[in-house]
């Protein structure tokens, strides 16, 4: 009994907590900035980096730069998911494909990004094309590999079954594969949201003329740490909003799921 | 083993070989087994693990090609999945994310069956499983006993002539399989389908079977054939008390048990053929 009233502590405590953690390092910040054992310089203090964001929302001049980086992120994202889904789809349904490409796309995936981001914003230019492209280049190899084993790791049972059962090509796809895929595929969505965004900021950060990338990258020039880390809240911000929401969207595909124990 | 109704399998000298690849040679599943089962007939295959009683069902029902001899279906050669035949897994098999309903309608909406037409026929089988109220529950909702039934009434719903069931209670309970088991003998009675049951449970066998298949040790081969000749209709609670239950057990467990004992001494080893 003494284990089990331990091991179950309840939401409410563990929210607090929480808010406890972040209130006493935030408070420790701002001590360590004011009292000058730290040079404020160099790490900012959370008073100023929330006046700075306050300032910048009520300007408007935040919204602006993060909605380019959004649509970036989003653009990216959907091409990246739809190719990925598609790709792994032929690769587990034509095997000589998945055997002759498998390789090359273990070999792309292994390649950093981040280096190539230079030659994508020669090829495609400083504004919204390059950053697209790096996006993809990110979400898809995840997206890829998720849906490939997704499908191959089907139930062999309910795929027998579903021959037996009268199936056709058709509607092994629209019936079983689909629907099983669709866990691994959620699941690695909400990896990719992270690596979308990062993609995107990356390559504003690289080159361009606006976005969030830019916007830090330009304060970063100045010396500035205050916006570096505001522009960095801010993107934490927004990513996990986007969680929130794909959270939901995945509680919505998988209620035949029972909720792991 | 009369031919007159539908549904006569006939199994002539078959033998399943697997590649083992790794080991760089083949394991032999089942050799020239033959033997053949009557339409209507229930018929159960029982045999020490190991001895290829699923690879046999899997053969029939066209999941797998045999590498040699003959399986025919009603005088027609079995070469893929035929839809008159029905199949019930060890594992339930249900589709995770479908309801109760959209199971057991699946394989009308495969078959093309207008989903006006499919909604009465898929309501009637799950009445007739006790279901009702639960046709919008998924399957993790639900009970294994259930589970089984849906499976079950998945199967049946097509009206295949041919049911080949894969140690289905296995996993039940004692009390829910002895009720499965008796609703089993209720819908054979009634529909009168040809059924092919595996199992390892020799009293279950005896129970349900008209006739019953002894397997060997791997590689699987037919030992021996026994007629059950028990009343029917029959309870599976209650015909364990028929005096001839006792002797049949006798007989066909001795016939059994030095091939269960030859395939424990193999698994334990490590030897599988």
């Amino acid at each position: 009994m003494a284990t089990s009233a331990a091991a179950t502590v309840s939401r409410a405590e563990i929210r607090l907590w929480r808010a406890g953690l972040l209130g006493a390092f935030l408070a420790l910040w701002e001590v360590a900035t004011r009292r000058a054992w730290v040079d404020p310089f160099f790490v900012s203090q959370p008073t100023v980096l929330g006046a700075q964001i306050f300032d910048w929302v009520r300007s408007g001049f935040i919204v602006r730069h993060l909605l380019v980086t959004m649509q970036e992120t989003i653009i990216g994202f959907v091409l990246g998911t739809l190719l990925g889904v598609a790709v792994g789809f032929a690769f587990a349904r034509w095997q000589t494909l998945a055997h002759v490409f498998v390789p090359l796309m273990v070999a792309l995936n292994a390649m950093p990004r981040v280096v190539l981001a230079p030659l994508f914003i020669l090829w495609f230019g400083l504004g919204l094309l390059s950053k697209v492209v790096m996006v993809i280049s990110l979400v898809f190899f995840v997206v890829f590999f998720s849906t490939y084993t997704g499908i191959r790791e089907v139930d062999r049972d309910l795929v027998n079954n579903a021959r037996i059962l009268g199936a056709s090509p058709r509607h092994m796809i629209r019936h079983v594969l689909l629907p099983s895929a669709l866990t691994w595929i959620f699941a690695s969505l909400r990896t990719s949201v992270g690596f979308a965004l990062i993609g995107a900021v990356v390559g504003e950060y690289l080159g361009a003329h606006e976005g969030m990338g830019y916007v830090i990258s330009y304060a970063e020039s100045m010396f500035n740490a205050t916006g570096v880390l505001a522009g960095l809240l801010v993107l934490m911000a927004a990513v996990i909003a986007i969680d929130l929401g794909l959270k939901r969207l995945d509680a919505r595909f998988s209620y035949w799921k029972p909720i792991a124990k | 083993m009369t031919v007159d109704r539908p549904g006569h399998i006939v199994l002539e000298q078959v033998t399943q070989r697997f590649a083992l690849p790794r080991e760089g040679r083949e394991f032999t599943a089942v050799q020239d087994v033959s033997f053949d089962v009557g339409g209507g007939e229930f018929v159960s295959i029982v045999g020490p693990s190991g001895c290829g009683k699923s690879t046999l069902l899997a053969l029939v029902a066209g999941l797998v090609p045999v590498t040699a001899g003959r399986i025919s279906l009603d005088g027609r050669p079995v070469d893929g999945v035929t839809p008159r035949l029905g199949f019930v897994f060890q594992r339930d098999a249900l589709f995770p994310w479908k309801t109760v309903a959209e199971n057991v309608g699946l394989p009308l909406l495969f078959r093309g069956v207008a989903a006006a037409a499919a909604r009465p026929r898929v309501a009637e089988w799950i009445a007739r499983i006790g279901l009702g109220g639960f046709e919008h529950y998924h399957p993790h909702q639900l009970s294994g006993g259930m589970r089984k039934r849906v499976a079950l009434a998945m199967t049946m719903v097509y009206e295949p002539q041919i049911v080949l069931m894969d140690e289905p209670f296995g996993a039940l309970d004692v009390q829910t399989r002895n009720l499965m088991e008796n609703d089993l003998l209720d819908l054979w009675a009634q529909f009168r389908r040809t059924v092919v049951f595996v199992t390892h449970d020799l009293e279950e066998a005896i129970a349900l079977s008209d006739r019953i298949v002894v397997m060997t040790a791997s590689p699987g081969r037919v030992k021996s054939v026994y007629e059950i000749g028990l009343p029917r209709p029959r309870s599976v609670t209650e015909i364990r008390f028929h005096p001839d239950f006792g002797r049949l057990y006798e007989t066909i467990w001795k016939d059994l048990k030095d091939e269960v004992r030859l395939g424990y001494e193999r698994s334990r080893h490590g030897l599988p053929g």
